[in-house]
């Protein structure tokens, strides 16, 4: 009998830490399943980074480096300029990557870095509790902006993904996001693109997927993919920002 | 004997990197170390390595951990400034085990401070820096020469214990010219069965210096106090001159040391028993001279190119046995002999 469907080799087949209707553990699944797919399991090398997601090196099942918060893609420039075979990829949240991270993600991309980011954008500081982040929606609330962001004390929120698109480094970039199973499939299909240019010695790519957090925005995971379509979402239009000609 | 040549220090530093075998260099520019990276931008393509200007020392330090976990024998280089800046990531380093080597060129600070020679950093060297309870092994040279095969061997060093190695100069010591003898290119380096690579059949390798079990954590902290240990009874170097009749004692590292062996000799041509001990890892610290040569010692003048950090270790050393005297200039002034004779001869005077 042929075997149509099983766990990904390049995940470890343990629980994870995250809760109920988390898309973290969602997003892990597609990154390991294209990693598979292309047959690169042997050499890839992810970067964990500092968020919800950074246990992820229990999960998968291929080499991993740990770093601090924001510093992925620093540490990932390190790990790629040695290992220039191998497939390697950043996994950071939006406050990793958008707030502390804000000057080595925007120099990888400045440097055409041949790694790829998977960047997992819930608008809000998902491990440390839900404060706000730099990608808060206006007049979202979070435990540091109790009254909801307020835009003339913060500002608005940061569009990273388009901000890394207008470097020349960057050969792609794209915003999908994980509430369906059709945008669950895109999904992957932008991993595996962002993967195959860099295989391609193309450049820097990026995946942002806008994610849910029901634990932190305080509302059940069905209608945090709501909220997250209705209003993320909005800010945040999903499609291909930046891509070669070839894959447009 | 190979042949002498005449290097200014940072790039005697440089060159001796690889040397030894060190293929990558991360790095932002900052004075006055600059020839650092300068001459290993020029001199790492000829080799096949990689030399890469950072956005700032924060992201360099990151791609050091990077490149160092990758397996890769990497260094980094800064001055004072820029030294606070990579501490987060000297911290993930030494929490996450992977060698590297750091150059610090030191300047007088604090803040900005001035871009001349200083040595203001000693605590923040051998006291960890950044956070946590870790330790460098700090080597501090005092000539070009030194500086040379210091550098080539903290590559050595760094990858038996697993440890950022740092390389403690100053202004002086980078920007001096002296003759030196270049060691043979070393193409053996040791496996590294630990880093992440491309893997075939081999269990995955993690990098990290998360341990979020606190009984798992306070095991890896036992298990580096142990190896910090073993750094503490190999590693320790220092130096001296005139001391075995020595009774008043200059403790000086690095550039000061040189104008302490210059005020040692004259105090000795008048008549002043005078001596050096010259501690060349700055830590471990060299605790045993000082109590072999106590007995005969009046009294210890710690001389540093700050208001007084080293002369903690000379007292953790000898306890209260003697009186331990300071003398340094600051912010980048250099002391002379003359004064630190002076200083001698005071010490001598009033019997302390
Ligand atoms: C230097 C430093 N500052 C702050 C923190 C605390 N911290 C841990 S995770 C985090 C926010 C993570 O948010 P995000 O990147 O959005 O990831 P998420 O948890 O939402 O997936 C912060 C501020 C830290 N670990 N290190
Ligand atoms: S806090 Fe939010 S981001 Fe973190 S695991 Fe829970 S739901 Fe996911
Ligand atoms: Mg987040």
């Amino acid at each position: 009998m042929n075997k149509i469907f099983s766990y990904p080799e390049a995940l470890v087949d343990v629980p994870m830490h995250y809760c109920p209707g988390c898309t973290h553990g969602i997003i892990h699944r597609l990154v390991a399943e294209v990693i598979d797919e292309m047959g690169v399991m042997s050499k890839t090398i992810g970067v964990a980074s500092v968020g919800c997601s950074c246990f992820n090196y229990d999960y998968f099942n291929f080499d991993m480096v740990a770093t601090a918060h924001g510093r992925a893609p620093a540490t990932a420039t390190g790990v790629k300029r040695v290992h220039p075979n191998c497939l390697v990829f950043t996994y950071q949240g939006d406050g990793d990557l958008a707030a502390i991270g804000t000057a080595e993600i925007i120099h990888a991309a400045v440097r055409g870095e041949k790694i790829s980011v998977i960047f997992v954008n819930n608008g809000i500081y998902g491990m440390t509790g839900g404060q706000m982040a730099p990608t808060t929606l206006p007049e979202m609330k979070a435990t540091t902006s109790p009254y909801g962001r307020n835009t003339a004390l913060t500002g608005y929120p940061i569009k990273m993904t388009e901000m890394l698109a207008l470097q020349d480094g960057c050969v792609y970039a794209e915003r999908t996001k994980i509430s369906s199973v059709a945008s669950i499939n895109k999904t992957k299909k932008a991993i595996r693109k962002a993967f195959e240019l860099q295989m391609a010695g193309k450049g820097f790519s990026v995946v942002e997927i806008l994610s849910t957090c029901p634990t932190n925005w305080g509302i059940e995971p069905v209608e945090a993919i709501k909220w997250m379509e209705n209003n993320l979402e909005a800010y945040y239009p999903v499609g291909v920002i930046k891509a070669p000609k070839e894959v447009e | 004997m190979a042949e002498k040549i005449l290097m200014k220090g940072s790039e005697a530093i440089a060159e001796a990197a690889i040397r030894n075998g060190c293929r990558y260099f991360f790095g932002y520019p900052i004075t006055p170390q600059n020839e650092i990276p300068e001459y290993l931008a020029k001199r790492l393509p000829e080799v096949g390595g990689t030399f890469l200007q950072a956005e700032s020392e924060v992201a360099a330090i990151y791609m050091v951990l990077g490149a160092g976990a990758a397996g890769a024998r990497v260094m980094t280089s800064s001055s004072s400034p820029g030294i606070s800046l990579k501490q987060e990531g000297i911290s993930y380093m030494a929490g996450a085990e992977v060698p590297c080597v750091i150059v610090n060129i030191m300047r007088g600070g604090p803040g900005l401070g001035a871009i001349q020679g200083a040595q203001p950093d000693y605590w923040q060297a051998t006291r960890g820096g950044g956070h946590g309870d870790y330790r460098l092994l700090v080597l501090a040279p005092a000539t070009v020469q030194e500086a040379v095969n210091l550098t080539y061997e903290a590559f050595d060093l760094a990858d038996k214990y697993r440890n950022p190695v740092m390389i403690l100069g100053d202004g002086i010591l980078a920007q001096i010219m002296e003759p030196v003898e270049l060691p043979e290119e070393n193409k053996e380096q040791p496996e590294k069965t630990w880093a992440v690579c491309e893997n075939h059949n081999r269990p995955r390798n993690i990098v990290s210096s998360s341990y979020p079990q606190v009984d798992v954590l306070e095991q890896i902290n036992l298990r580096l106090h142990k190896r910090y240990n073993e750094i503490k009874n190999n590693e320790v170097r220092w130096d001296s001159y005139l001391l075995d009749d020595a009774e008043y004692v200059i403790v000086a590292y690095g550039s000061a040391a040189r104008i302490a062996k210059a005020a040692v000799k004259m105090a000795r041509a008048e008549g002043i028993k005078a001596g050096l001990l010259r501690p060349v890892s700055v830590w471990p610290f060299p605790v045993k001279p000082f109590q072999d040569i106590l007995p005969q010692v009046k009294a210890f003048l710690a001389l540093e190119m700050c208001t007084g950090q080293m002369i903690d270790d000379v007292r953790l050393a000898i306890g209260n046995a003697r009186p331990v005297h300071h003398y340094g200039r600051l912010g980048g002034v250099i002391p002379l002999p003359e004064e630190v004779l002076g200083k001698l001869k005071e010490l001598v005077k009033e019997g302390k």
